[in-house]
């Protein structure tokens, strides 16, 4: 039974969860079934992983409506993939929260800061279940609007503004991708991924389907934050608890990733993406948003603003993948991506901590802590060295990759843009740790003290997996190389 | 399974226990690690044997064994020993984990059977090494840590690089003879000229080395550029280019080391200077050659390190080496300074001392390969190494005029990692056999015969003649307190003063040019956050409008491409 329905369980469970936690008494009892709900999740996503590696794709027909008039969900390993790294995230947030967002938001809004984050969580899920692409745009909304609202929550009075930024160009981007659709319906008639996928071969000649896909491609480019359409995510990661900066951070931006491989590599032909611009914006977008983001992130003096703009950079190489347009490129995307979860949320967790003691993390306020918060410390330097690259760390893995992805198709600028890239990260990351280790304390700070064991634990799970996916690339490479055959891309 | 056990995970084991435990404990660990290691390689590794993990899809050969590995294997378990001995009365815990993971990576690195392996130790060596130079806690030393360590990642940004190109070119990663005909010989010797302080970028090692803690140095001096010299070996032997980048190694150091107060630097001068005689032979390329340049990198470690640690426990007890200010000091320290001298004979190569018998096979190996002129440079080179490591060093540290300083003798761990690094400085000089059975190559060559005893003699006789000669009529540069300029200068003076000058120059003709100009330069040096239009258009003073702009930039960019450019549509 739960096996038959596991997808459709996946995002009802959150959907269904977020109204009853809205009305639940105030105390730690909405926490609690935000814990369950996303640990329940965890694990029917890891179920769902394994059967679709075993018994290949799973298609679950929504209300009985048979595919391509009904919703489908159509679980491959691509899907099944991000349903397993979003809801993983979540569920090493959530125990996080706990004392983060006790100390972040007033106590009355905590019960609604749950509801809107289990809805964002559905709505993330929701996106990498569905095999509708009208429904994409759906659940795009869902996580969209709450994470609008929970970045609203944060405490300085800019949250609110930045909220409002994005709403307005989150909008825009979803705008952009409902044009988009609205193109492509008009030309194929149906909304079904795979029978849009048969379809669209015999009308790829045609330009309103090539303008359909400009719009959608670039919507979701706003969405995955490709500089230089970047430009809401430095303010919104800055000022939304530290718990929202977290889930989204590591989520969010991966999710339109998927959203942008399903649409050039699933349901658009093979030879289509390459008859267009496509990969030449990609690549050079790509490059420029690893430099020049970087060259940002130095500069910031608020580490979250910094990761904020590193995080940017992280998605340049992303995109520089996808741009290659190959087996190897592919791969490397989809490896960095679910390393990059892993390394910043590390970050921003550890980064969280400091605030839970501090009020505040900037690089003048910040001196000197090292010694007095050695785990944090400790935290931020390994993960630092995985978002450098360095070898026996997840970050390495993906670099490899990437440049060997890179190499294949001699693009030796890219080569050069991913190494500048990451002696850059070791320039801000050096910055943070110079702050952090070899500077004085200030005088009020000489007080503070590690922080607690509940924020710390769920950073070290990341840390150590950091190191782990560093050492063993079972899940990593696998995964990636199986998608890469899902989504047939050849190698050139 | 115990004989593929790779040796640097003993290291880090022990490096893992010290973090564990505290107090007089750790310093067990401490000792424990190189000789267990060196006991491990001496029973358990033999020739051939290899070790490999999977990662990526690769084979990671974590062990190789051959002769060259072995030999730097057990130098750099000497070494370590030898080092930890002399540091083993510091509590710090940064510079007891910085040496367990520095050694390690050392012994890593030369086991490691392909070009990744390789990296992931050369990378481990920077990181782990910075520490030495951090710890000492000054504001220049953090600097100048910074400094060494943007050289060292650079050097690693090449070597993987390089390596990434090796693989695409020959599609092995395998790490043996690599030789410059392609991209990736080229990237990669860059990689290892960095780590071996090739002229123009040894700048690091002169910066960094000087300014590390008293023991940090010594283990410093040991490991870095010993593993580029035993990379370069392994990759690139028989380069003839690297035979005229030895030569000017072994002779530019010279006239820097004779002016240079700062007796540390002094030694890091001379460092390079011997780096310089073992790429000669490496570059020469014959076995003669190649065994000297590896028996050179042997007993240099030894008595650099000797030196290091006399000029060190000088350190340790007066708080300062400048040469200017020192002297007499052998009236209080006369141990440090026996031992001092007998690492003086031993890089002035002294028959029956350790420097003779693995510098005279190069010099020999550049006689038979005809080198005839560069052989009269690098006979230059050794008077210049007798001059300013020979008699400069303990001249000026322990006699010339009297200072008043009346320090107390070192420590007696430091005496005892002197007295031991002497010992084998005399050991390889008098009974050379043991060292030559463990070289790369089958040796046939014996370093006392009368030729070579009677050359090496006059050369020092002369040169000590000269410098008493030139000591007395006053022309010997004397000892000042002066800054020397070497070509760090290039980055650290020249580019922002050029930079500065320009804008002045141009800025004296109109008022315009001159706003405008330095205009931009500030706008450039407050960062990039700073300048009004990346701010109006790329960050965050009214991110909605501009967004809306490139999104319509990118939409119409776009479809135009799409059209026009990418012509499929009819």
């Amino acid at each position: 039974m739960i096996v038959k329905h596991l997808s459709l369980l996946l995002v009802m469970l959150p959907l269904a969860a977020a109204p009853i936690v809205a009305v639940l008494p105030r105390g730690r009892l909405p926490w609690v079934v935000g814990l369950i709900v996303a640990s329940s999740c965890a694990i029917l996503a890891s179920t769902q992983l394994s059967m679709v590696l075993q018994s290949g794709v799973i298609s679950y027909e929504l209300g009985g409506w048979a595919p391509p008039w009904g919703i489908e969900y159509r679980i491959d390993a691509v899907n099944a993939f991000f349903a397993l790294l979003v809801s993983i995230i979540a569920a090493i947030t959530l125990p996080y929260a706990l004392l983060s967002v006790e100390k972040e938001i007033p106590e009355h809004q905590i019960p609604l800061f749950y509801s809107a984050f289990l809805l964002c969580f559905a709505g993330l899920l929701g996106i990498t279940q569905t095999g509708d692409i009208f429904n994409v745009f759906v659940f795009l909304e869902i996580s969209s609007l709450s994470s609008y609202a929970l970045i609203s929550l944060g405490k300085q009075r800019q949250a609110l503004t930045s909220a409002y930024q994005y709403l307005i160009m989150g909008t825009i981007g979803a705008t952009f991708y409902l044009i988009g659709v609205g193109l492509l319906y008009s030309q194929t008639g149906t909304l079904n991924m795979a029978d849009m996928a048969a379809l669209l071969p015999q009308v790829t000649e045609l330009r309103t389907v090539h303008t359909g896909f400009a719009f959608i491609l670039i919507g979701i480019a706003l969405k995955l934050a490709l500089f230089p359409l970047h430009l809401w995510l430095p303010n919104a990661y800055t000022y939304a608890p530290t718990v929202v900066t977290v889930f989204l951070a590591a989520t969010a931006t991966k999710v339109a990733v998927y959203v942008m491989l399903r649409i050039l590599f699933t349901i658009f032909p093979d030879g289509f993406v390459a008859s267009t611009p496509t990969g030449d914006l990609f690549i050079l977008l790509g490059i420029t948003g690893i430099i020049v983001a970087s060259i940002y992130a130095i500069y910031q003096t608020d580490i979250k603003r910094l990761l904020a703009y590193s995080s940017v950079a992280q998605i340049g190489y992303m995109v520089l993948g996808i741009g290659f347009a190959s087996a190897t490129g592919l791969m490397a995307s989809m490896i960095h991506l679910f390393n990059h979860a892993l390394m910043k949320g590390a970050l921003f967790m550890a980064v969280g901590a400091i605030i839970y003691r501090l009020g505040i993390c900037r690089m003048d306020n910040i001196q000197g802590l090292g010694k007095q918060m050695p785990w944090t410390f400790a935290a931020i330097t390994i993960a630092g060295l995985s978002l450098v690259g360095v070898p026996g760390t997840a970050g390495f893995i993906s670099k490899w990759y990437l440049v060997s992805a890179a190499l294949e198709q001699q693009a030796w600028v890219s080569v050069a843009a991913i190494l500048i890239g990451s002696l850059l990260a070791v320039v801000y990351i050096g910055k943070i740790i110079e702050s952090l280790y070899f500077k004085p304390v200030s005088e009020t700070n000489t007080t503070v003290k590690e922080a607690p064991l509940f924020l710390l634990l769920p950073t070290w799970v990341l840390v150590v997996a950091n190191i782990y996916f560093g050492l063993n690339t079972e899940l990593t490479v696998g995964v990636a190389e199986h998608a890469a055959q899902v989504m047939g891309v050849v190698a050139k | 399974m115990m004989s593929e056990l790779p040796p640097f995970l003993i290291f880090f084991a022990a490096a893992l226990l010290v973090l564990l435990v505290r107090g007089q404990l750790s310093k067990l660990f401490l000792l424990a690690a190189p000789i267990l290691t060196g006991l491990h390689i001496w029973m358990n590794i033999q020739i051939g044997d290899a070790f490999t993990y999977s990662l990526l899809n690769l084979e990671l050969q974590f062990l190789r064994v051959d002769k060259l590995s072995l030999l730097f294997a057990y130098l750099f378990c000497i070494a370590s020993l030898i080092a930890t001995i002399y540091a083993i009365h510091v509590d710090d815990l940064k510079q007891q984990l910085a040496a367990l993971l520095y050694a390690g990576s050392a012994i890593g690195a030369v086991f490691a059977g392909d070009l990744l392996t390789l990296f992931i130790f050369w990378e481990l060596l920077a990181i782990s090494s910075v520490f030495f130079i951090w710890a000492r806690g000054t504001e220049k030393a953090l600097k100048a840590g910074i400094r060494y360590l943007i050289f060292q990642i650079t050097s690693g940004v090449f070597l993987l690089a390089g390596a990434l190109v090796y693989f695409k070119t020959t599609g092995s990663l395998s790490f043996n003879h690599i030789g410059l005909g392609n991209t990736a010989g080229w990237l990669i010797m860059i990689a290892f000229g960095i780590k071996s302080a090739f002229p123009f970028l040894h700048t690091w090692l002169t910066d960094g080395y000087p300014e590390a803690t008293v023991t940090g140095t010594v283990f410093l001096s040991a490991f870095t550029t010993k593993v580029a010299v035993y990379a370069l070996a392994r990759g690139f032997a028989g380069e003839e280019i690297l035979v005229y980048i030895g030569v000017t190694m072994a002779c530019f150091p010279i006239f820097y080391a004779v002016i240079e107060n700062d007796l540390r630097k002094v030694l890091a001068y001379s460092l390079i200077n011997q780096v310089g005689f073992m790429i000669t032979g490496i570059g020469i390329g014959t076995a003669l050659a190649l065994n000297g340049a590896v028996a050179h990198a042997f007993s240099d470690v030894i008595f650099k390190g000797l030196l290091f640690m006399s000029m060190g426990a000088v350190l340790h007890r007066v708080g300062h080496v400048n040469g200017s200010d020192l002297g007499g000091l052998y009236k209080t320290m006369p141990k440090t300074a026996a031992l001092c001298i007998v690492g003086a004979l031993s890089i002035s190569a002294f028959p029956l001392f350790s420097g003779f018998v693995s510098k005279s096979m190069v010099m020999t190996a550049m006689m038979q390969e005809h080198y005839d002129y560069l052989w009269l440079l690098m006979l230059f080179a050794s008077a210049g190494v007798f001059h300013h490591a020979g008699i400069k060093i303990p001249y000026f540290a322990f006699f010339a005029h009297d200072s008043h300083l009346r320090p107390q003798e070192a420590p007696r761990n430091m005496l005892l990692a002197m007295s031991l690094a002497a010992f084998l400085c005399i050991f390889i000089g008098s009974q050379p056999q043991f060292l030559y059975a463990m070289l790369p190559m089958p040796v046939e060559y014996w370093p006392y015969d009368v030729t070579h005893v009677l050359a090496q003699l006059q050369l020092l006789f002369f040169s000590a003649m000269a410098f008493v000669w030139l000591n007395k009529v006053g022309i010997y540069p004397p000892e000042l307190r002066s800054v020397n300029v070497d070509a760090e200068w290039f980055y650290r003076k020249l580019l922002p003063v050029s930079a500065r000058n320009v804008i002045m120059t141009l800025s004296d003709d109109k008022a315009y040019i001159k706003s405008s100009i330095t205009n931009t330069f500030n706008r450039l040096r407050n960062g990039f956050s700073q300048m009004s239009i990346a701010r109006y258009h790329l960050s965050e003073s009214w991110p909605t409008g501009s967004m809306v702009v490139w999104i319509s930039v990118i939409l119409a960019a776009y479809l135009l491409l799409d059209s026009f450019v990418y012509k499929t549509i009819q």
